[in-house]
């Protein structure tokens, strides 16, 4: 597929190749397109995701300057006089009144409101994606660690992205995001009370915080979510991508369409794809109604007041913490029910953020990875990572316990008292429940490999036994299907002073963790053998055998 | 709770210097102490009397049949005579604004016991709601049924929407789509409610409801709140589809499910093999 075709001789006379010439002339740039027009991509859908996170941030950047345009970042006070009726006469901040302004009186401001919300929407929810596609397919591993830091950093930078831009129409459903977010700076020890009083510029609300969120949401944010995009995609590029294992594909090569033409024109194509579904659901749907939220007064709060969708796991950590952990003591006010959820929140973080390296370590693995895993082919990986998304999902389900509850009839606290034992067992049971199936898909993929599929013919042989004939797979198939990595649990040796330290203990521990339920994976005699062998007698077998057994 | 719905800065210090120091000074400041509190508070409660919807008086006949009734469907748990059981109300002081909103929408006679009462189709006609409620208010003076000038949506949306916010939205949410109280029980989405049913269940406070009374927000400021909810039901949201107006949660599902969806189908189209 990723065949090089000859660069055409600059010989004929064109507009284009003249102009080409002339460029090249002078910017030596034959060197750039040669090496990235070359440059080759394989062909995945889940290889995809990352892309669209991608371009919904390129829509959010031309959304977003339109947006500027005509939004004031000030909390003056003003009185709205506008087109929409129910707020005609009342007095609320010019940052409010500037986007009615835009949602009601701005030609086709309303459809950019709502394709810029949208987007934001979406960035965040495919960056997400693509994190679980990076997970469970391991394509973090060496070399890519770094790269997966990256990628969380831009997950997290993303988040801070929305939550800014969430909070700076000043109407009531962002002032109350805010006041969350300042209750939970204040409940922090000693420092807290001092953050809130400095990000503020105050007593809440005050009267900064709208600017400065400006200033964070299209300068400082931006650019960093820029720099670290344009890191991440140099590394992509330093890399080569990874691809899944099938015939012909390596570690050393990737198979795939070179980025000129064939990519460039898919991806092009992609992009504008994105930005059609996203403006057509921004087209149909509406997204934060700012004009039934009114301007932000501290004293009412909606029901069915909640962050947007990438904020409402922390939010839900919140609602998930039984009531009653503050008390009082040397003088000051310990709030639990708010630093227990910001501790949890943050080592929940940065477990995502390190796994590599924490994966890396168990296993000892130094190798160059560049071939995909199958996620059932890890089984522990995997289950750990069902047992994250599980313990992720609960939070973020709890921060909608109240729609839960009405739209299900139910009572609100038995919702919260279930996701509260959800959150604990959630996971737990995620994590035995997917390394199992995980396993038995793997037996699954050993039996296939082995004896082939079952053709559903059921034959009687002379001597009065039925068969059903089994029909080998493809040769193609097969490869698929037994080219997977495999680790046995580490031994535990004693170094070179003759001693085993606890580390090493520890290690020992988790790799048995990791590996002791295992298949091994199947060799080619084995193979073989069950070719010549006809339909078999071998079943799979769960090796248990760690180091010590 | 309310809006506060005084007039604005009304203190007219007219400072009289000449007569201050008159002999009949003191007695003249008490009695115009004396008058002008007598006769503000006269009037801050003659307003509400006089403003307070009423509508006209119901006949006998309509008592007695409501009576009837009364006793063959209602008298199990409110008792013979609306006085109450242990498993109901006494009824005596509702006034007829409670039978109609409780009967008009269907929440009585209750089909089941529950952490609230249920809307249903109504199981009474409207004639013998009003006989309920006739029976009802003879019982005791109670708040009445609305004048229809409160309840027909002519007062002012941005007032409404104000007091709505502040009032209401904290159960109801902001565009009236209800929410969730504790144990089960729930504030109902107001969509689709009549204003007549929005105006007595402000001034009866039905099943977990606080009452709003005329001194709280005043028949003026109701029409407002139902003239606000009137608004946002008949101009359907400017940016589309409003996706039930449950806010982010519900724009939140509906970007992962049909958003990122189509998004991954539309990838996986690209990306899928020529046959």
């Amino acid at each position: 597929m990723s065949t090089s075709t000859d660069t055409p001789r600059l010989k004929r006379t064109g507009f284009t190749a003249a102009a080409a010439n002339y460029l090249d002339e002078r910017t030596s740039i034959s060197a750039v397109v040669k090496e990235f027009g070359r440059k080759i991509f394989p062909d995945h859908w889940s290889f995809l995701l990352g892309e669209v996170a991608l371009y919904s941030f390129v829509v959010i950047l031309i959304t977003g300057t339109f947006l500027t345009f005509f939004f004031q970042a000030s909390m003056a006070e003003v009185v709205y006089n506008g087109s929409w009726v129910p707020l005609k006469g009342i007095e609320m901040s010019s940052a409010l009144q500037s986007t009615l302004h835009i949602t009601f009186d701005v030609r086709g401001g309303l459809l950019v409101r709502q394709i810029h919300h949208w987007a934001a929407l979406l960035f965040v929810a495919s960056i997400g994606l693509h994190m679980m596609r990076i997970f469970f397919t391991g394509a973090f591993r060496k070399p890519r660690e770094l790269n997966w830091v990256i990628g969380f950093l831009l997950f997290v930078l993303a988040i801070a992205e929305g939550f800014t831009g969430y909070s700076l129409p000043d109407d009531l459903l962002s002032g109350n995001g805010l006041r969350i977010i300042d209750g939970l700076i204040k409940g922090l020890p000693l420092v807290g009370t001092w953050i809130s009083f400095l990000l503020f510029g105050g007593e809440f609300p005050g009267t900064a915080i709208v600017g400065r969120l400006y200033t964070l949401h299209i300068l400082l944010l931006p650019a960093m979510v820029l720099a670290f995009i344009a890191l991440h995609l140099v590394f992509v590029v330093v890399h080569k991508h990874t691809q899944y294992a099938g015939p012909g594909r390596t570690q050393q090569n990737v198979v795939g369409y070179p980025i000129l033409p064939v990519y460039a024109a898919k991806a092009g194509g992609f992009f504008f794809v994105v930005f059609g579904v996203i403006v057509l659901i921004a087209s149909l749907f509406t997204i934060n109604p700012i004009w039934e939220y009114g301007p932000y007064d501290p004293s009412p709060v909606s029901a069915g007041t909640q962050p947007d969708w990438y904020v409402g796991f922390a939010d839900g950590m919140l609602r998930l913490i039984p009531p009653h952990w503050e008390f009082e003591w040397l003088g000051r006010t310990w709030s639990f029910n708010i630093i227990v959820p910001v501790l949890i929140l943050v080592i929940f973080l940065a477990l995502a953020a390190l796994y590599p390296f924490i994966e890396a370590w168990v296993t000892g693995d130094k190798r160059e990875h560049h071939i995909a895993d199958r996620p059932r082919n890890n089984a522990t990986r995997t289950a750990i990572g069902a047992a994250g998304v599980v313990f992720y999902a609960d939070m973020w389900a709890a921060a909608s316990g109240d729609l839960i509850a009405t739209h299900f009839k139910l009572s609100i606290e038995s919702v919260t008292h279930t996701m509260q034992l959800a959150l604990i067992f959630g996971p737990i049971i995620a994590y035995f429940v997917t390394k199992r199936i995980c396993i038995a898909l793997q037996k699954k993929d050993r039996s296939l490999a082995l004896h082939g599929y079952e053709s559903g013919r059921i034959v009687r042989l002379p001597g009065g036994e039925y068969i059903e004939v089994h029909q080998p797979i493809s040769e193609y198939d097969r490869w698929r299907l037994v080219s997977q990595e495999s680790y046995a649990p580490l031994m535990l040796r004693p170094d070179s002073r003759g001693r085993i330290t606890m580390s090493q203990r520890l290690r020992a521990a988790l790799s048995r963790w990791f590996y002791e339920d295992r298949l091994t994976p199947l060799t080619q005699t084995e193979i073989e053998a069950a070719a010549h062998h006809g339909h078999g007698d071998a079943q799979p077998e769960l090796e248990e055998a760690g180091p010590q057994h | 709770m309310a809006k506060l719905n005084q007039p604005k800065a009304a203190s007219e210090r007219s400072s009289r210097k000449r007569g201050r120091r008159h002999p009949f000074a003191t007695f003249a400041l008490i009695a115009i102490g004396l008058g002008l509190t007598g006769g503000v508070y006269a009037a801050a409660t003659a307003v509400p009397a006089a403003a307070s919807a009423e509508t006209t008086a119901s006949s006998q006949a309509d008592v007695d049949a409501g009576q009837k009734l009364f006793q063959a469907n209602c008298a199990t748990c409110h008792g013979l005579s609306a006085e109450g059981t242990d498993s109901a109300p006494s009824l005596i002081g509702v006034g007829a604004a409670a039978v109609d909103f409780q009967v008009g929408t269907g929440r009585m006679p209750m089909a089941m016991d529950g952490p609230q009462a249920q809307e249903k189709t109504p199981q009474f006609t409207d004639k013998e709601t009003k006989q309920l409620a006739a029976y009802v208010a003879s019982l005791a003076p109670g708040p009445s049924i609305p004048a229809s000038e409160y309840t027909d949506g002519k007062g002012d949306a941005a007032e409404g929407a104000e007091l709505f916010r502040i009032n209401c939205a904290m159960c109801h949410n902001v565009a009236g789509a209800g929410g969730a109280l504790t144990e089960g029980k729930y504030a109902p989405a107001l969509k689709g409610v009549t204003g007549t049913h929005i105006y007595e269940a402000m001034v009866t406070g039905p099943q977990n409801m606080p009452v709003f009374n005329d001194q709280n927000i005043t028949p003026q400021q109701k029409a407002d709140i139902i003239t606000y909810l009137d608004y946002i039901q008949k101009n359907p949201s400017p940016g589309g589809f409003a996706l039930g107006d449950l806010g982010p949660v519900a724009e939140g599902l509906f970007l992962w499910i049909f958003g990122l969806g189509s998004i991954v189908a539309l990838a996986v189209w690209i990306t899928a093999k020529a046959n």
